[in-house]
């Protein structure tokens, strides 16, 4: 089996232009699995394009795993088709699909030395030994991993052992990188030091397609070009990062990615001008925030994140609520502050705080600005 | 009583059932039937060929069993283990009831179905118009292997099953998605998790086909003697008792010996 190779240069200064090729896109189209009368994944049309990194977000069961384990061929769907690149991989079985996954506890094969495991894909598709050599020793490099080729996955730690387990499927040149959980078995300081070294992957190897499916919501947000964000085995929301963060379509995606704060209001007026900005109304106070297509009189819900409410006012932060005091918790580097607003409780991250808090159960004012702010819909669910 | 007086009961319990006995054929072994010291009759059995013979015959059978056994314990294992099919627990029990049976109910099944009168050579008799039944291999060595064979293959399968149910999957399909075809998969990935396994089960299944009795007497194949047969011979049927001791003591350094072997390999297998 050929497998082509991707573009892109190496992280660890090794010779660039050793890494190269193109990375596949990936279709699903109406793609389904269910175990008997039980569905998992409901129809999914989803499209991922060469060199992008994809992250399904969504809690235990919203079918995530499901999905990326029908691209690999572990799951066969009940209807709908996958395609990589040109081709239709769906009746074909996962050694003829040109991937490398990586999953959470690094499945390394125990008996075999680190470079034994590196090339284990290419003896598997029978490329030459100079070729397995070569490859080995740059995948290696490219995780920072050279000087450990002899030693066995035991002698490792879990973050080099994961740092292998992504150079063993580096090494097959993969058309589609499938991370499942890749880092959910490490702890948290390894897990920042890792998030930020496959991002550092990807800015050097840019044609490499990466599904990465996890429950961490930091990860996605630092790695992904786009999320896709499932629930109850369908795609609740699906996007550009940047844009699904600042904008949530619905109230299932504001939630779970940055847990935002979703105040019920009355639209005033609907979205106008250049800013697209609406106004909504929250008891007396009038909020101007991102609209879409609301009407006076829907009622809908503010979205605000709680690093974006100030403590003080000034020119920009224009929007202004009264919450009643209820907790603060001191961490470091931030303050939580929790807040009553008309019933809602709301959270603020804040990193400076005035010289002195009210007491609890006093009223205390809430700023933001309108670029911050934008109204989702309360009836769509995800 | 004080803690270390507690070893006597089983101390002495051993030394009665297992010890004694024990001492008494390796003393009658080197003793002749006047009651004289007699090293010189050991090594002329050691010599003789109706004890190398036998012992040839051990060893064949001990050895083409556990081949066998091996080779249908990690074929069934696999399946059992990897291929998902409904009803594949149901199947891994009743395996393991072989078990509980007396090893010389599989020979009366095998002679009912593959006897000189059983139900193949009946049928093709039958069938063909056959003078005399055509399915012989059953009363020669190959007969008592296949017996053997499907009496303790389930002494490899259980800790083989027990081995597999160890092995990540997520390596199975990580060699897959690097791609690696079933049968590569198995010899690089699954077995190498399985050795101990594979030792352990095969040499137990050495162990007990070389001490086999009853499959062998019970066939009753000419010329198969074993040694166990052999002792059976010269003390029962011959009242030879020094000769048959001293069959006896080498079979028991055969069988001890093995069964360090099991003890090691059990021992990494965490057994």
């Amino acid at each position: 089996m050929s497998v082509p190779a991707f573009t892109g240069s190496n992280v660890m200064d090794v010779d660039a232009a050793k890494i190269r090729g193109a990375g596949s896109n990936v279709h699903f189209d109406k793609v389904s699995v269910a175990y008997g009368a039980h569905v998992v994944l409901h129809p999914l049309t989803l499209d991922i394009a060469p060199g992008e990194i994809l992250a399904m977000i969504g809690p235990s069961g919203s079918g995530k795993t499901t999905a990326l384990r029908a691209v690999a061929g572990f799951v066969r769907p009940a209807s709908g088709r996958i395609r990589i690149g040109a081709t239709d991989v769906t009746d074909l079985p996962p050694y003829e699909r040109g991937l490398g996954m990586v999953v959470q506890n690094y499945a390394l094969f125990p008996h075999m030395r680190v470079e034994d495991n590196v090339a284990f894909g290419l003896r598997a598709q029978g490329a030459d030994k100079s070729l397995i050599g070569e490859r080995v020793k740059d995948s290696l490099a490219t995780v920072g991993m050279s000087g450990f080729a002899k030693r066995y996955p035991r002698e490792l730690s879990g973050g080099q052992q994961q740092r292998v387990a992504i150079a063993r499927a580096l090494a097959v040149r993969p058309r589609v990188l499938l991370l499942d959980e890749p880092l959910s078995a490490l702890d948290a300081q390894i897990r920042r030091n890792m998030v930020e070294e496959i991002a550092k992957l990807h800015r050097d190897l840019p044609g490499l397609t990466i599904l990465y499916v996890t429950h961490d919501q930091t990860e996605a947000l630092t790695l992904a070009d786009k999320i896709a964000i499932m629930r109850d085995g369908r795609v609740s929301s699906h996007g550009p990062t940047i844009e699904l963060y600042r904008r949530p379509p619905n109230r299932f995606t504001a939630e779970f990615l940055g847990r935002a704060n979703l105040l019920p209001v009355t639209v005033a007026e609907g979205a106008d001008g250049p800013k697209g900005l609406a106004k909504a109304r929250l008891g007396d106070a009038v909020l101007a925030g991102a609209g879409r297509s609301e009407k006076p009189g829907d009622k809908t819900l503010l979205c605000i994140r709680p690093q974006h409410l100030s403590l003080t006012g000034d020119a920009e932060h224009t929007n202004r609520i009264v919450g009643t005091l209820k907790e603060v918790h001191w961490q470091g580097e931030l303050t939580h502050l929790v807040l009553d607003v008309d019933g809602t409780p709301v959270r603020v991250s804040a990193t400076r705080l005035p010289m002195s808090l009210p007491e609890r159960g006093s009223a205390m004012p809430l700023f933001f600005t309108p670029g911050d702010t934008s109204l989702v819909p309360e009836d769509v669910r995800g | 009583m004080p803690g270390r007086f507690w070893i006597v009961p089983p101390a002495a319990l051993l030394a009665l059932l297992f010890f004694y006995p024990l001492a008494l054929i390796v003393q009658q072994a080197f003793t002749d039937d006047s009651g004289m010291a007699n090293v010189a009759e050991f090594a002329r059995v050691l010599h003789a060929r109706f004890f190398l013979n036998a012992l040839i015959n051990t060893i064949t059978i001990s050895v083409a069993a556990t081949a066998g056994c091996l080779v249908v314990g990690l074929v069934l294992g696999l399946i059992l283990a990897f291929v998902p099919f409904p009803g594949s627990g149901v199947i891994a029990r009743l395996i393991d009831t072989f078990i509980a049976l007396p090893t010389f109910l599989v020979t009366l099944a095998f002679t009912f179905l593959y006897g000189s009168a059983g139900m193949l050579n009946a049928g093709l008799m039958e069938v063909f118009s056959l003078q005399a039944p055509p399915v012989n291999f059953l009363y020669s060595t190959w007969g008592v292997v296949l017996a053997e064979v499907t009496v303790y293959s389930p002494f490899v399968l259980r800790p083989l099953l027990a081995a597999f149910s160890l092995v990540d999957r997520g390596q199975i399909e990580a060699a897959s998605v690097l791609g690696a075809r079933p049968f590569r998969i198995v010899r690089q990935v699954i077995l190498p998790a399985a050795v101990p396994a594979l030792i352990a089960g095969g040499s137990l299944c050495l162990l007990l086909t070389v001490n086999e009795f009853g499959i062998v007497l019970f066939i009753g194949a000419k010329g198969v003697i074993t040694l166990p047969l052999l002792i059976y011979s010269k003390a029962i049927q011959e009242s030879a008792y020094q000769v048959a001791c001293i069959i006896a003591v080498i079979n028991i350094a055969l069988s001890l010996g093995l069964f360090g072997l099991y003890r090691f390999a059990a021992g990494r297998l965490g057994a």
